[in-house]
């Protein structure tokens, strides 16, 4: 993703031969203009902006530019490159066992890109050669199986477009406001294109015995991370996939198999996927016992509580994003539900007083990242910006205030309240809780 | 189009009944693919272990005592030499009596349910930079070494897989293994769903200097 100025030097000498002068010279001029904007933080080759504009011609439209296969893979403009994944340090005591989020600021879909994706690992990404990597299907089966990823590749096929979010996303926000930023306080979140096997199928393969109520689900990785499923979830939408958005599954998104739990936890998505043991009870591993558990005011705790519920977010404006001057505006936001389908979106810009619906952008898919939009036109006054999604239950996203009310603040957990910017009169925005 | 559509609606529904019917039929193996996994294969990797009543701990057991040699070898280093954390690594124990509080602390002493859980998560995932290598003896007394520094085991306690899930936690009854949610009941409302005049921040992230940067390279900050 950074910028190589040594590499576009290689580039230049390459080309610099003596049938091509013109090339080198304009090359020449377009490395000094990259180099200089980059210099002064990626803010495009607009550096002297007279020489991108009309009427001068642009440096890049005099002259040739790389061939195809310069970049193999392909890759995003060097001005993107702080368009990635970020981590806060000191959040946790190494990143082996760690998070990272993915910058919704700059994202303008529902499909989050592949090199995008939020991390969360357990015990760092391992290193997998597919050709050795199995999956064992053994327990209370008819058919213990051991299935190579050529075996894998060779059932009836699926795709699916999902979200995956980790409930903690937003856990640094249970208390006060803490994340000045849309990328930390709610990037624990993106969306894909899952193609893969239906689990149902792979457990009809193996056969289920009566007793079987619940299946174990474990990953490859250096934690052997693994969690309890009700075997209803595992036949009802859960996909053991090998790719995303297309391409084989991205090693950090657990190469060569995870499994795809529909509306669920991002935890119980399990990467790496070895191991699914079917049982009659379920297993209280560490994830679902001292990790992943919901710790309420008067002490007890809530285990078990998978699903996500109703979330929405306005992805501009936001605190990366803040607002130039008055005038018309699109606000713009995503929401999502492991519910279902999101059935409705309102904005307000008043903190909540009162709401306007916002236009859902097609396609609406189940237990997916829906976008949104809503015209405004700023007057340039202070404003409290938020969004709230109903999902097709009819369930509608709570506040803050709500959320505290039922479960205190050291929940750490499955906090979907309805997210507030404030609008500054000069544009600027931060993240605030209202009560 | 309305008789073309009553027409088709029952062969559709005769339709969905086959092809609903082939897809029930399918037997185990109809599809043949990959192997059989043999009895020695499951054994390598069936590694699980059930949290309330032990089942899949192994034969095995050591001491409080040897324990104790092999956390200063493995474990201290991160977890602190009596279980107290170093720095951001999780502490292992304290906490009793704190759940309720402004600032509880979670442990194996104060918060986890089940002894034979810890004797799986130590045997799956840890030492974090060398999982896997430690023997089964190794983690019974790792386990019985953290149970006895919460005060859950008395000093010449010895762990195995009978006496591992006869330990009493101290939070065992407080888990609520149903989800009660949905446990708001917001309305949408659209107009004048509060007074204006009561709308206010209560909280702030501007100036906490808590935030990594979301611009240029990655942020190492630390909080001030």
């Amino acid at each position: 993703m950074r910028p190589d100025p040594l590499r576009s030097k290689a580039v230049l000498s390459d080309l610099a031969g003596p049938n091509a002068p013109v090339v080198r010279r304009s090359f020449l001029r377009l490395g000094a203009a990259l180099t200089g904007s980059l210099a002064l933080g990626g803010k495009a080759a607009m550096a002297d902006p007279a020489q991108g504009s009309p009427p001068a011609d642009a440096p890049w439209s005099q002259s040739i530019g790389a061939g195809v296969v310069d970049r193999p893979y392909g890759r995003p403009a060097d001005t993107e490159a702080s368009v990635i994944r970020r981590n806060v340090p000191w959040l946790t005591a190494s990143a082996e066992s760690s998070v990272s989020f993915s910058p919704l600021q700059d994202l303008h879909g529902i499909i989050t890109p592949n090199g995008l994706f939020f991390e969360r690992h357990h015990a760092g990404r391992p290193d997998i050669d597919p050709a050795q990597h199995k999956l064992m299907i053994h327990g209370l089966v008819e058919r213990p199986l051991l299935l190579t990823m050529k075996d894998i590749l060779r059932f009836p096929s699926i795709s699916r477009i999902h979200f995956i979010e980790c409930p903690a996303n937003g856990g640094m926000n249970w208390r006060a406001a803490q994340m000045n930023s849309l990328q930390f306080s709610h990037g624990m979140v993106s969306c894909a294109e899952w193609t893969g096997v239906k689990l149902s199928t792979l457990l009809e393969e193996t056969g289920i015995k009566k007793e079987a109520k619940w299946a174990m689900v474990e990953g490859a990785d250096g934690a052997h991370m693994n969690r309890s499923l009700p075997l209803d979830k595992c036949l009802d939408d859960c996909l053991v996939v090998y790719a995303q958005n297309g391409e084989a599954l991205r090693p950090e998104q657990g190469y060569p198999l995870r499994l795809v739990v529909p509306g669920w936890e991002g935890n119980v998505n399990i990467k790496w996927l070895r191991r699914i043991k079917l049982g009659d009870k379920p297993w209280h591993s560490r994830e679902e016992t001292s990790k992943y558990t919901d710790l309420m005011p008067d002490g007890t705790s809530r285990g078990f509580t998978w699903l996500i519920d109703a979330k929405s977010v306005v992805t501009f404006p936001c605190p990366e994003k803040p607002l130039d001057g008055p005038g018309l505006y699109e606000i713009r936001g995503l929401a999502w539900t492991g519910n279902g389908k999101v059935r409705r979106v309102d904005v307000s810009m008043d903190g909540g007083v009162n709401w306007q619906t916002a236009r859902l952008h097609e396609p609406v898919l189940s237990k997916a990242l829906t976008k949104f939009t809503l015209p405004w036109r700023w007057d340039g006054r202070p404003a409290l910006v938020a969004s709230r999604v109903i999902d097709e239950t009819g369930y509608v996203q709570p506040t803050i205030a709500e959320l505290r009310k039922q479960r205190g603040s050291n929940s750490v957990y499955h906090n979907n309240s309805i997210q507030t910017w404030q609008v500054k009169s000069d544009g600027s925005v931060f993240n605030v809780q209202l009560g | 189009m309305y008789s073309s559509g009553k027409i088709c609606l029952p062969i559709a529904v005769v339709l969905l009944a086959a092809v609903g019917g082939l897809a029930g039929a399918t037997e185990p193996g109809s599809f043949g693919y990959g192997s059989v996994a043999t009895p020695a294969q499951i054994a390598g990797w069936d590694i699980d272990v059930r949290g309330e009543d032990g089942t899949g701990l192994p034969p095995g057991k050591s001491t409080v005592d040897r324990g104790a040699d092999v956390y200063a070898e493995q474990c201290a280093a991160c977890h602190g030499t009596f279980g107290e954390g170093e720095g951001r690594f999780p502490k292992l124990v304290g906490g009793v009596g704190s759940l309720r509080d402004e600032r509880p602390e979670p442990t194996v002493g104060s918060y986890w349910p089940f002894a034979p859980t810890l004797w799986d998560y130590i045997n799956r995932a840890m030492p974090m930079s060398a999982p896997h290598t430690l023997s089964a003896d190794d983690v019974y007394a790792l386990t019985a070494y953290i149970l006895s520094l919460n005060d859950l085991v008395p000093h010449d306690f010895v762990a195995d897989r009978n006496s591992l899930p006869k330990v009493k936690m101290r939070n065992r009854d407080n888990f609520i293994w149903t989800d009660p949610r949905p446990d708001t009941m917001a309305k949408p409302c659209m107009n004048a769903c509060v007074d204006a005049a009561d709308v206010r921040i209560s909280s702030t992230a501007e100036g906490r200097d808590l935030t990594p940067r979301t611009t240029g390279p990655l942020d190492t900050m630390q909080p001030k």
